[in-house]
C-alpha cells in the first residue's frame, strides 16, 4: 500500500506534515510499517481539500481530503474494513470532476509522484522532449518553438519562439537562458507549485532552450518567499547533472549546459525582465530601457533568452508532442493551455490548466464554485496587481491575450482574485497605487513620483475634497504614468485603478 | 572583528561569481542574522565595488536588513488576494496586540513584523509565515495561537 501526503507550501500551510508524521505513527502502531510506503508528492492543485491524502491500493488511487492529522486513525480503520466509504473520500483520483474535466498537459505530472524521483519523471513521460531536441538541429528546435505558437506565460505573452530566433541568430561567445521564477502578483502560484511538484519539468525546457540557442549556463530567478521550492530546486538540479540531464555532454550529444538558482530578495520589480537581469549582475533591480533587447544585449550584456517558468516547462510538450499537437490548444492567437490561478474569496481554489477560449465566468462557476464566505461576487482582479478589477458584466470575456487586451485587461500570469461583495473598491484603487510606491524602482519619474501623487490624490476623493476635479486629475496622472513609463509597473497600475473608477464609482462617494 | 572574521570565508566564495553580490548578502545575513554597516567596506573591497553601491543594493532590497531582528519573524502578506479575505483586519489586529507596527520588534525582543506582498498561498488565504514557515487560512484568534506557541 502506498500512500501520498504533498509536500507543498500551501499543503504544509495547512498540516500536510502533521498529516504525514500521523501516518508514519499510525502505520507503526498497526504494524504496517513495512507494508506502507508513504510518498510525499507534489500537490496537484486543488487547494481547497488539502491536505489531499491519497491511498494507493492495487494500482488505484483514492483521495481523501481534507485530512487533518486526527483523521488518520479513523482512515486507516475505514482502509481496513474496506466495505466502508469514509466520509473524506473523494473516490479515485482520476474521477474527480474538478481534476478530469482539465487539459493538463504543463501540469499533467504535478502530484503523481515524489518530485525528486528521476524513474518517476522518465516514466511519466519525462525526458522525452529534451531527447528529442538533442536529435535534432537548433535552428529545427526553435522551429517547432515557433510553430507551436507558444507565448511568453510571465504576463507579457510574447511569442516566445521570436524571441529564441533572435537569441540564436545573434553570434556571441556566450549566451544564457534566464529563468524567471519570481512570481510576485498575488493570486499566483502556478510557478511555485511546478517547481514543487516536478522540478524536472523546468529543467528540461531549459536545457531545450540551451540547446536551441546555443547557450550553455541557465540561472532561475527565484523569489525568496519560496525556500521549499528552492531546497526542491537545488536537489533536482544536482540530481539531474548526476544523471547526465544536465552539465557537460548531455546524454552523450557533446552539449552542456549548467543551471544555477539565485536568489532575489523580495522586490516586486525584480520580476520585470531588465531589472531581473540587473538583479543577477548583483546590482540594485533597476529597470534597463530598451532596446537593446535582452535577446540581444542581456545578462552581461550577452544574448539572453528570459522566459516564465511555465514558458520553459510547456517547451518540454511541444518538443516531446510535436508543435501542431500543442498548436491545437486555445483559440485565436493563444494557442495551447492556460494556468489559471483562482484565488482570493473563493470556495475552491486552486489550480485549472485548460485551453483557452473559457470564460472568465464558466471557470469562476465552474472550478472555484462561489465565494468563501458565501456572500454574492462583486469584482474579479485578473493579472496581478496591474490588472483590472472586472464588475459582472465582463466576466463573460473569453480567456485569451486579445479578447482580454481589447477589454482594456490583461491575463498575465493567469491569476484571479474573487472579491465579495463587502470589498471597498476605492481602497483597492488606493492600494494599487501605495504597492507601487513600495515597489517602484525609482528610475523614471512617472512611476517614482506619481504612485506617490497617486495615493495622496485618492485620499482626497475618498476623503470629498473636490471630488470631481480630484478624479480628474487622477485621470490625467493615470495618463501619464500609462505613456510615461518606461514600464509595466508604472505603465499598467493605472490599470486597476481607472477599472474601480470606471466599474465601481459609488464606491468614491 | 568579530564581523570581519565571520564573513571574511563568505568573500572568499562568492568574490569571483559572477554577480555575486546578492548571494554574498544573503550567506551573510544568514551568517549574522543582518549586514552590519561596519561590514560594508569588506565587502565592497571583495566584490570590487564602491560602499555606496554595496549600501545602494542592501538598501534597495526589502529582504537584507542592517540591524539584527528579533527571535522570530512575523511576515503578514498584505497582497490582494489576502485582502479579498480580510488581511486588513489580521494586520490591525497583530500591530495592536504586538503593539509595534510593521518594520518594528516588539520590547522584549521576541518578534519582528514584517510586511510581505504574496507568499504564493493565495487559494487558502490570509497566509502569514513565521520565520520558515507559512500558515494558511489565519484569522485573529490562529494568529494569537501561533504566536502563543512560539513560546518566548
Amino acid at each position: 500500500m502506498r500512500i501520498y501526503v504533498p509536500r507543498d507550501t500551501t499543503a504544509i500551510a495547512l498540516g500536510a506534515d502533521a498529516v504525514a508524521a500521523a501516518v508514519q505513527a499510525e502505520a507503526q502502531r498497526r504494524g504496517l510499517e513495512l507494508e506502507l510506503e508513504l510518498i510525499r508528492n507534489g500537490s496537484r492543485g486543488m487547494f481547497a481539500v488539502e491536505p489531499l491524502v491519497e491511498v494507493e491500493v492495487q494500482g488505484l488511487r483514492t483521495a481523501y481530503g481534507p485530512v487533518s492529522a486526527s483523521d488518520v486513525p479513523g482512515l486507516f480503520a475505514a482502509l481496513e474494513n474496506s466495505a466502508e466509504k469514509h466520509a473524506l473520500s473523494l473516490g479515485p483520483v482520476a474521477d474527480i470532476p474538478w481534476l478530469a474535466s482539465q487539459q493538463r498537459l504543463t501540469f499533467a505530472r504535478a502530484g503523481e509522484g515524489d518530485p525528486l524521483c528521476l524513474d518517476n519523471y522518465r516514466t511519466l513521460g519525462g525526458f522525452a522532449g529534451l531527447e528529442t531536441a538533442l536529435q535534432m538541429a537548433p535552428a529545427a528546435v526553435v522551429t517547432a518553438v515557433t510553430d507551436s505558437g507558444l507565448r511568453g506565460r510571465g504576463g507579457a505573452a510574447f511569442p516566445a519562439g521570436i524571441k529564441w530566433q533572435t537569441v540564436l541568430d545573434t553570434p556571441a561567445s556566450q549566451k544564457y537562458i534566464v529563468c524567471n521564477a519570481d512570481e510576485g502578483d498575488s493570486g499566483t502560484f502556478a510557478d511555485r507549485l511546478l517547481l514543487e511538484a516536478d522540478p524536472y519539468q523546468l529543467l528540461e525546457g531549459m536545457a531545450i532552450a540551451g540547446v536551441a540557442v546555443g547557450a550553455t549556463l541557465g540561472y532561475i530567478y527565484l523569489r525568496s518567499e519560496y525556500p521549499l521550492a528552492l531546497s526542491v530546486l537545488r536537489d533536482a538540479i544536482s540530481r539531474a547533472t548526476a544523471a547526465g540531464y544536465l552539465g557537460d555532454d548531455i546524454r552523450g550529444s557533446g552539449r552542456n549546459f549548467h543551471v544555477e538558482v539565485r536568489l532575489g530578495a523580495g522586490a516586486y520589480i525584480c520580476g520585470e525582465e531588465t531589472a531581473l537581469l540587473e538583479s543577477l549582475e548583483g546590482r540594485r533591480g533597476v529597470v534597463r530601457a530598451k532596446p537593446p533587447l535582452p535577446a540581444i544585449e542581456g545578462l552581461f550584456g550577452l544574448p539572453t533568452v528570459v522566459n516564465n517558468v511555465l514558458t520553459l516547462a510547456a517547451v518540454t510538450t511541444v518538443l516531446a508532442q510535436g508543435a501542431p499537437y500543442y498548436r491545437d490548444f486555445g483559440s485565436g492567437r493563444s494557442r495551447g493551455t492556460l494556468t489559471l490561478q483562482l484565488a482570493g474569496n473563493v470556495r475552491r481554489g486552486g489550480l485549472v490548466e485548460i485551453p483557452f477560449g473559457a470564460t472568465l465566468r464558466e471557470v469562476v462557476d465552474e472550478y472555484a464554485g462561489g465565494t468563501f464566505s458565501g456572500r454574492p461576487m462583486r469584482a474579479i482582479q485578473v493579472g496581478g496587481p496591474l490588472g483590472a478589477y472586472l464588475p459582472e458584466q465582463q466576466w463573460d470575456i473569453p480567456l485569451d491575450y486579445e479578447a482580454f487586451a481589447a477589454a482594456g485587461a490583461m491575463l498575465g500570469h493567469g491569476g484571479v482574485v474573487v472579491f465579495d461583495d463587502t470589498v471597498d473598491m476605492s481602497a483597492q484603487a488606493r492600494f494599487a497605487m501605495a504597492f507601487c510606491v513600495e515597489e517602484s524602482c525609482g528610475k523614471c519619474t512617472p512611476c517614482r513620483i506619481g504612485a506617490i501623487r497617486g495615493v495622496e490624490v485618492i485620499d482626497k476623493i475618498i476623503a470629498r475634497e473636490a471630488p470631481q476635479e480630484n478624479t480628474a486629475l487622477l485621470q490625467d496622472l493615470c495618463d501619464t504614468m500609462e505613456q510615461g513609463s518606461l514600464c509595466a509597473m508604472g505603465g499598467l497600475t493605472p490599470n486597476p485603478v481607472r477599472s474601480a473608477l470606471e466599474y465601481f464609482p459609488g464606491d468614491f462617494t | 572583528m568579530q564581523t570581519e572574521q565571520a564573513i571574511a570565508p563568505l568573500l572568499e566564495v562568492y568574490r569571483s561569481q559572477p554577480g555575486g553580490l546578492l548571494p554574498l548578502l544573503h550567506a551573510v545575513q544568514q551568517a549574522l542574522g543582518y549586514i552590519p554597516p561596519e561590514a560594508i567596506p569588506d565587502i565592497a573591497r571583495a566584490m570590487n565595488l564602491s560602499r555606496a553601491e554595496v549600501h545602494g543594493v542592501i538598501s534597495f532590497y526589502h529582504d537584507f536588513r542592517s540591524e539584527p531582528a528579533g527571535r522570530h519573524t512575523l511576515q503578514i502578506c498584505r497582497a490582494e488576494a489576502c485582502q479579498a479575505m480580510g488581511s486588513r483586519d489580521l494586520e490591525n489586529h497583530a500591530r495592536r496586540s504586538l503593539a509595534i507596527d510593521f518594520g518594528e520588534t516588539t520590547a522584549d525582543g521576541a518578534v519582528t513584523l514584517e510586511p510581505v506582498y504574496c507568499l504564493g498561498n493565495c487559494a487558502c488565504s490570509p497566509s502569514v509565515r513565521i520565520d520558515d514557515c507559512v500558515y494558511a487560512r489565519v484569522d485573529p484568534a490562529r494568529l494569537d495561537a501561533l504566536l502563543a506557541e512560539l513560546g518566548d
